[in-house]
């Protein structure tokens, strides 16, 4: 029990606790050094002899079990949990850190559990860190779409976790095939949290209602920890190969069309997360290491592009992209930190993205899955179309907006330039990177064949940006959803793909609008005033019980 | 030797402290004398809880009348499980009751809560000590008579009509039991519990027989509010004063969970195959009802307090649903749950106390920004709530984790989604609750006004209890198998 103590997700997650009832410097410090702390301690679990166990409900849990993905993903989770505090330390609302630090110690402690039972525990809090975080900005009806989601999710995870343990005895988290029920259902539950098909929703939904740093935190785990369950749990499955190449397309469309700067970033989450899902459906070691290793880095630049346009939101209290403009004269170093993190997104060599989302595409070759890899690349290009240009070009270039807003105060400019120059490091010295990863690939990325295609590929649909730029300036004012891509494209499949898309969008709303109609129905039987809601008089009490009795002596003597 | 009276000293001692707090009459001697005699229960209970040996039965024979002919107390691991319940949650409730009442009831009426509180203790602590059919009647209607009295002591109108509606059904459903038990006694000659199992086996298959299974069936569902036979419960414990809602929701319903499972396990069970009898499938079919219908119910209540006891109502049916799957899992949810509901409900509606104290509604429109103003309330609400909804590291989760491994040890796996998924139901209702506390703006005075401490610790105590029972489980669930196995096994 005492080693238990030294469980890095327990720390932050009591930690967080800790940081809400305390004030001032004290606070700020203790924000800083715990994910700090829970780094060591990631690294310190390793040693098979720290491994604890844990008596519950006739099961030995190992909730500090970590294997080769746990310790990237706890590390990277850290990072994140450090960062992530280092730029909200001046976040007025003082519920949002402590509920991102137990959001990030239960992914941490997700990403240490060695078996089901544990996971689940971390993953129910997780949900729960999570809402709150997003709570705490004040989006209450978002945030309780989101938890119902996610709760949903817990549900089918639960569900199949039970099944799971009831017909094999065995509460291990090993890797599955899908060949019972139990699997497909405990898949489900993964892929909800995923943001995968038909609850993509969800992710667009709730993530640009948090604060300004609010959505730093939610971009990190949720989503990351469900790509950790799925590289151990189901390696190898076509159908999330499928899936993920639908998550990629899904978000650069909605991306492309998307007129708020945090929108376009989280319809981007889904993107680069289909990419990661892809790996773990094609499943070879390659591709887990790449997914891996795509998360690691995408973490960082996604929160680097989060904290770029948090700051913008921060200083100027605007985020449609028809709103801003012209920033970087007055704040570069929002600018370039925005600039590098986009080319991150990119995958321009000499950045992180580069040096691991090309594994994915490689493994995918291997494998010899030509549609596959075609999907990947014109997806690249895609990607630089609507994260490495749009964002920055219409935050902080495009028409000079008016705005003079300077760049954020210290703490936040410092967590943006740290997350840059790991962007920048890992892009040029990836060997470290390699080294954590679950195997040994030998991928090597700076070889002239990858950087000359890549450049190539984002040379030209940058080109093919610039080109349609005058293009764009004369009908970006009015709206940017609806009007000037689809003029590039085929007029008539891009409707057909809007209509599909806006109606996997609108799920959400919609069973919302038509859950006002069943509501109503409830209400009408189940209400204080409803058949069943009121109160009975002591007469039909009476007559339900010669019902009850009479059908009971009908059973028995019959 | 002292210990071999503890049984019998474990039912007398709240029923005599009755009559010496009638005639002291002073309210702080008076709840002096009552949190006295709760809190040595709770000792005494603890002490039979351990002594138990496993597999075995402490035997008492009153007056030293030897078993068949005499009454018998048989304490065994499922009669200590529900002493220690019971006896719990009346020590932390009386704790609680002093700062309560006060507010709620009259000063002139405190002695007679108090002795009608330990009353109802003596008859529920009873309930579960005697191995005596009859025996067991009569304390179930010295639980339930006080119970009626203490339902209505409060100031509320409301409670006199509650009470005697509850007054009225809770006599239909003894006079069923009473009448079930009397057939047996006809078909067997005993009214000991053990020996009624024996003699049951020559005439297990009569129709006297499986009319009294049917009679005390439906009684005894009646007591447990099973749905559809709940009408009486939302109605007494939102008209009662917070302290007796508290007390009644962990305590009297239970004890008539127990009293049921006694019967069908140790008693019919022995002899007669309850599943060729088809009770269960009828049991299964209530038990989704009392979930899915309660459940709901509660969403749309407009009132906290009834909110709560629908949600009991639904609570009801996971535990008749435990029973009803008629495996060792299934019965250890059934115990468990007794246990973990029994606490949850308790420490929501020790903190409703609270909030009925300082904003003296329990109107849902009346609780925005409840939080503001008693935070510490409305924390302790959402924690229990968790509990409630069955969120991992509660109590509640336990009880829905053997709830639905017992639906797939018999292959339900529908039944086991439809566990899951009324949980979702509770989280709505308890979500509602936290978007009214926290993120409505408090109409008019929103200074904060906690509740004292007096219930605030107290009520938290419970709060931590929901948590530390779905984390450390050895007791609570170890107690549970055991008590499973003993109904299971009867009296043999």
């Amino acid at each position: 029990m005492t080693s238990l103590l030294l469980h890095p997700g327990l720390l932050l997650v009591a930690g967080g606790l800790l940081v809400a009832v305390l004030r001032g410097r004290t606070r700020a410090a203790v924000i800083l050094l715990l994910p700090l702390l829970a780094l060591w301690l990631v690294w310190q679990a390793l040693d098979p002899a720290a491994a604890v166990t844990v008596q519950f409900l006739e099961h030995t849990l190992r909730p500090l079990a970590p294997e080769s993905l746990s310790r990237l993903f706890a590390t990277i989770f850290a990072i994140m949990a450090f960062g992530g505090g280092l730029y909200a330390l001046n976040q007025a609302s003082r519920l949002e850190v402590p509920a991102a630090f137990v959001y990030a110690g239960s992914a941490i402690g997700a990403a240490m559990a060695g078996d089901l039972i544990t996971l689940f525990v971390f993953w129910e809090l997780m949900a729960i860190g999570s809402t709150l975080v997003l709570w705490s900005s004040g989006a209450s009806r978002a945030s309780f779409r989101y938890l119902m989601v996610h709760l949903f999710g817990g549900v089918l995870l639960m569900a199949g976790i039970a099944g799971h343990v009831a017909a094999t005895g065995s509460v291990e988290f090993a890797r599955m095939a899908l060949d019972t029920p139990w699997h497909w259902l405990m898949l489900a539950g993964f892929l909800v949290n995923a943001g995968a098909p038909p609850l993509s929703a969800w992710l667009p939904d709730a993530y640009p209602e948090a604060s300004w740093s609010g959505m730093v935190f939610l971009s990190a785990f949720t989503t990351k920890t469900a790509v950790y369950v799925l590289l151990r749990g189901f390696p190898g499955n076509e159908i999330l190969i499928w899936i993920g190449v639908f998550m990629i397309f899904y978000g650069i469309i909605y991306a492309l069309l998307e007129n708020d700067m945090r929108r376009i970033l989280a319809y981007s989450i889904v993107n680069q997360v289909g990419f990661m899902v892809t790996g773990a459906g094609i499943g070879t070691e390659m591709a887990v290491s790449g997914a891996a290793a795509h998360a690691f880095t995408h973490i960082i630049y996604k929160a680097l592009l989060l904290m770029s346009a948090g700051s913008v939101l921060y200083m100027t209290g605007k985020r449609k992209c028809t709103d801003l403009g012209g920033l970087f004269q007055s704040m570069p170093v929002t600018c370039i930190c925005g600039i590098i993190g986009a080319l991150a997104i990119s995958a321009f060599p000499l950045t992180s993205g580069f040096v691991s989302k090309s594994m994915v595409a490689q493994a995918a070759a291997d494998q010899h899955l030509l549609w596959i890899w075609l999907a990947l690349a014109a997806a690249s290009a895609g990607v630089f179309l609507h994260a490495g240009i749009k964002f920055p070009w219409f935050v902080f270039f495009q028409k000079d907006s008016g705005l003079r807003p300077p760049d954020p105060p210290a703490n936040m400019r410092a967590a943006m330039i740290l997350f840059a120059v790991l962007c920048i490091v890992i892009g040029v010295w990836p060997e470290p990177l390699y080294r954590l990863l679950p195997h040994a690939t030998g991928y090597e990325p700076y070889t002239a064949a990858h950087v000359l295609n890549q450049l190539q590929l984002l040379l030209f649909s940058g080109l093919a940006f610039f080109v349609m730029l005058d293009y764009l300036k004369r009908t970006l004012t009015i709206t940017l959803d609806t009007d000037w891509f689809y003029r590039v494209l085929a007029p008539a499949l891009w409707r057909a793909l809007c209509a599909a898309c806006s109606v996997l969008r609108r799920s959400l709303t919609a069973a919302s609008v038509g859950g006002a109609g069943v509501a109503e129905r409830l209400q009408r039987c189940f209400g204080p005033a409803g058949l069943l809601g009121r109160t009975w008089s002591t007469g039909a009490t009476a007559l339900w019980m010669m019902v009850l009795l009479l059908a009971y002596l009908v059973t028995y003597l019959s | 030797m002292i210990s071999a009276q503890l049984p019998i000293l474990q039912v007398v001692l709240p029923l005599l402290a009755a009559p010496l707090i009638v005639l002291f009459r002073h309210p702080g001697l008076a709840w002096l004398v009552a949190a006295a005699v709760s809190w040595c229960s709770f000792a005494i209970a603890v002490a039979l809880f351990f002594a138990v040996p496993a597999g075995g039965a402490f035997d008492y024979a009153l007056g030293s009348w030897a078993a068949p002919w005499g009454i018998a107390y048989r304490i065994d691991s499922a009669s200590a499980y529900v002493l220690v319940l019971v006896s719990l949650i009346a020590s932390v409730v009386v704790t609680y009751a002093r700062s309560s009442i006060a507010a709620e009831v009259d000063r002139d009426s405190h002695y007679l809560f108090y002795a009608m509180f330990v009353l109802c203790l003596g008859g529920l602590l009873g309930i579960a000590a005697t191995n005596d059919a009859f025996n067991l009647f009569v304390f179930l209607e010295i639980s339930s008579l006080s119970s009626y009295v203490l339902i209505a002591i409060g100031r509320r109108r409301r409670a006199l009509h509650a009470a005697f509606q509850y007054l009225i059904m809770g006599t239909m459903g003894a006079t069923f039991y009473v009448i079930g038990v009397g057939l047996l006694y006809l078909m067997t000659g005993t009214l000991n519990m053990a020996d009624m199992a024996e003699r049951l086996a020559g005439v297990s298959e009569t129709r006297p027989v499986l009319s009294a299974l049917a009679f005390i069936t439906v009684g005894l569902s009646l007591k447990i509010a099973l749905f559809p036979l709940h009408f009486w419960l939302p109605n007494a414990y939102a008209a009662a004063p917070s302290v007796v809602s508290a007390f009644l929701a962990g305590t009297a319903t239970k004890v008539s969970v127990y009293v049921l499972m006694r019967f069908l396990f140790s008693v019919f069970g022995v002899r007669l195959s309850l599943d060729a009898l088809h009770l269960f499938d009828l049991l299964v079919g209530l038990s989704i009802a009392a979930t899915v219908a309660a459940s709901l119910i509660a969403l749309f209540q407009d009132d906290l307090k009834r909110m709560l006891a629908y949600s009991s109502v639904a609570q009801v049916g996971y535990i008749t649903l435990g029973i009803a799957l008629n495996n060792a899992d299934g019965l250890t949810a059934a115990v468990i749950h007794l246990f973990n509901h029994g606490i949850t409900k308790v420490a929501l509606f020790m903190l409703v106390g609270g909030i009925v104290l300082r904003m003296g509604t329990t109107r849902f429109s009346d609780m925005a920004g409840l939080a503001r103003r008693m935070p510490f309330t409305a924390f302790g609400f959402v924690v229990a709530g968790l509990s409630l909804i069955g969120v991992p590291a509660s109590a509640g989760f336990v009880t829905k984790w053997y709830l639905v491994m017992a639906a797939l040890e018999r292959a339900h796996w529908w039944l086991a989604a439809l566990v899951v998924a009324t949980s979702l139901i509770s989280a709505l209702y308890v979500w509602r609750f936290v978007e009214m506390a926290y993120l409505r703006e408090p109409a008019g005075d929103a200074r904060r006004a906690e509740a004292p401490l007096a219930l605030l610790v107290p009520a938290w105590i419970m709060v931590l209890a929901c948590t530390y029972f779905g984390l450390e489980t050895s007791y609570s669930l170890t107690g549970a198998q055991e008590a499973a196995a003993a109904l299971a096994r009867g009296f043999r």
